[in-house]
């Protein structure tokens, strides 16, 4: 039994998981994206038979080969931390997580030991068609294998297509259909993806800029920027309009996550998108926290309503309609929410109650009332709020979310001025002689892994104090552990990856450096 | 029989021919796979990440129990 949250441990385990998500996720976005680069140029060398397209084929390839090695398994370690640091969680969650990760697994596992060995061992052994298809397997199987994970993430986000079955104390699923097309999911899906070709293309084009600059390889460049120009302009577009469905999702799904990235404290109509604003503390308060106002802003009038709810006098909710409610706009507060979370706690209680005693008629009619889609909508799906002490703590860190959904969008921007410019160039014949330029995508790299991993900090940091919205919040999903052990695998993760980067870095520059020749 | 033998006997043939000509990064990164996943499995795993539950509970009733009590005194909420 828990009384009292240990907070020492609680923040090491979200440390923790932060830590190795996040180095995690430098390895796969390259993946996604690097691969179908890859695919591209591999279709073209095959359709002109011209062996120029296979030798820059081969370089790309063998970046390729260098992050893939090297991420390969890092995302067991989040694994190990469900079943050791998150079990409270893990087992609530049950086969909702554990259904998407197996296919995961397996699609994984099949890709791994078959086609990529054939797209590096399979060079002037299979056929050329074979060889293509096995790349182009790659490339569409390193996506699908994405899309389980985020399968998973955007159930955490927005839990649909299950019941909880108190005897288990599990959820179980009911529509593996309504699980897989969650909007969350494929919001999530299609901004991740295309997010990951959009970094995959900077990797290139950057490096690309670097032969130009040092006058190499001139040909293989221009060739790779033609591929890396297109693939990454229509990728961060795609990223774009993604993006911006993704936040009108966020705002019907997770209303106070929407209002945090967009630091709005009061709901209004004719709601301006802030472009750029700088953040500052008031005097006011929701409860015990701080409401924050901007102290500068660029704003766009009117653009936040019509971009949520189609015309600017459409109503945009803010932090303090969703903790106070808003009775007028039918919104629902966070006391009553937490009356109802009660509620669906009492009823989990009687059917302990009617357990301790064996009282079979009392707990199959406990097991039909969680079966109950109104006792679901009605009650459980607010269970999470039977944990919460005061309504501010549902607000998450408002200047976060602000912060890394506006870096994000800003670079967003910056990325779409990049590809369009280098193309421009490109197409004018003047790459070359405009080494100014060639600079911004090669000092550029870092930047799409900065917005990927900003991206993440939202989702993740944006939906607390909840690991799953609404149902579980994360200081009742972490396992009761000695904080000792957490902070040890802490550093020793810390060591681990940092060592995996710096190897992946320079083995990367070496080829570089080597280029496609040898 | 004969064209199982012989399909094995080529993806072997395959394999074997792939990592005898591997490049010398394709070397390197081969040891840091196996190293990384001999800490991974070998160390982190067995002496770091126990199962919680599978450890202290022998069967799912009794887990599926704990988590319940813990699911129903839910702790108090964080700041």
């Amino acid at each position: 039994m828990i009384e009292n949250v240990d907070l020492t441990l609680v923040n090491w385990s979200r440390a923790q998981f932060a830590l190795t998500a996040m180095y995690h996720w430098l390895f796969v976005p390259l993946t996604l994206g690097l691969s179908f680069i890859l695919a591209i140029m591999e279709t073209i060398y095959v359709r002109t038979g011209n062996e120029e397209w296979k030798r820059l084929t081969r370089f790309w390839m063998t970046l390729f080969g260098i992050n893939f090695a090297i991420g390969i398994a890092t995302g067991i370690i989040l694994e190990f931390e469900f079943g050791t640091n998150w079990s409270n969680y893990s087992w609530f969650v049950g086969d909702i997580f554990g259904a998407p990760l197996a296919v995961e697994g397996i699609l994984a596992f099949f890709l791994e030991s078959t086609f990529v060995a054939v797209m590096f061992f399979g060079w002037n052994k299979v056929s050329k068609k074979f060889h293509l298809t096995s790349t182009w397997l790659v490339a569409i199987g390193a996506s699908l294998s994405a899309l389980w994970i985020l399968v998973a993430n955007a159930w955490m986000q927005n839990p649909v297509g299950m019941i909880f079955n108190p005897e288990t104390a599990r959820n179980e699923m009911v529509s593996f259909w309504a699980v897989l097309f969650n909007p969350v999911a494929v919001d999530k899906f299609l901004h991740t993806i295309s997010s990951g070709f959009l970094l995959g293309s900077m990797f290139v084009l950057g490096i690309s800029s670097w032969f130009l600059l040092r006058k190499r390889e001139e040909l293989m460049a221009r060739r790779s920027i033609l591929i890396a120009g297109v693939f990454g302009l229509l990728s961060s577009l795609m990223v774009a309009y993604t993006g911006d469905a993704s936040a009108r999702t966020i705002s019907k799904m997770q209303p106070v996550k929407f209002a945090s990235m967009e630091a709005l404290f009061e709901g209004k109509s004719n709601a301006g998108l802030v472009a750029v604003g700088i953040l500052k503390d008031t005097d006011k308060k929701i409860g015990e926290r701080v409401v924050k106002e901007f102290v500068f802003k660029i704003e766009i009038p009117g653009l936040l309503s019509v971009l949520t709810g189609g015309d600017k006098d459409a109503y945009v909710q803010g932090i303090t309609d969703h903790v106070l409610g808003n009775e007028k706009r039918g919104i629902m507060s966070v006391p009553e929410k937490m009356q109802k979370g009660q509620f669906a706690k009492d009823v989990l209680m009687d059917y302990k109650r009617a357990r301790m005693i064996n009282d079979k008629e009392q707990l199959e009619s406990i097991k039909g009332i969680f079966r109950d889609k109104e006792f679901h909508d009605k009650y459980f799906r607010y269970f999470g709020y039977s944990s919460i002490d005061k309504p501010e703590d549902v607000i998450p860190n408002v200047p976060v979310s602000f912060y890394s959904f506006h870096l994000m969008v800003i670079l967003g921007f910056f990325f779409i001025m990049i590809f369009a410019t280098a193309l421009y160039f490109l197409f004018k014949g003047s790459l070359s002689d405009n080494r100014w330029f060639l600079w911004i995508p090669l000092l550029s790299i870092p930047l799409p892994y900065i917005a990927s991993e900003l991206g993440w900090i939202l989702t993740e940091m944006g939906r607390q104090p909840w690991i799953i919205q609404d149902l579980m919040p994360v200081s009742a999903a972490v396992s009761q552990i000695n904080s000792g052990s957490v902070i040890t695998t802490f550093i020793l993760f810390a060591v681990l990856f940092t060592a995996l980067l710096i190897s992946e870095i320079s083995i990367m520059v070496k080829q570089v450096k080597t280029g496609p020749g040898h | 029989m004969t064209l199982i033998f012989s399909v094995l006997s080529r993806l072997s043939r395959f394999y074997y021919d792939g990592f005898r000509n591997m490049s010398n990064w394709g070397r390197k990164v081969w040891i840091i796979i196996i190293i990384k996943l001999f800490i991974m499995f070998a160390i982190l795993k067995i002496f770091f990440f126990p199962d919680f539950l599978k450890t202290k509970y022998d069967n799912d009733k009794q887990r599926s129990e704990y988590v319940l009590d813990q699911l129903i005194n839910l702790p108090a909420s964080h700041d």
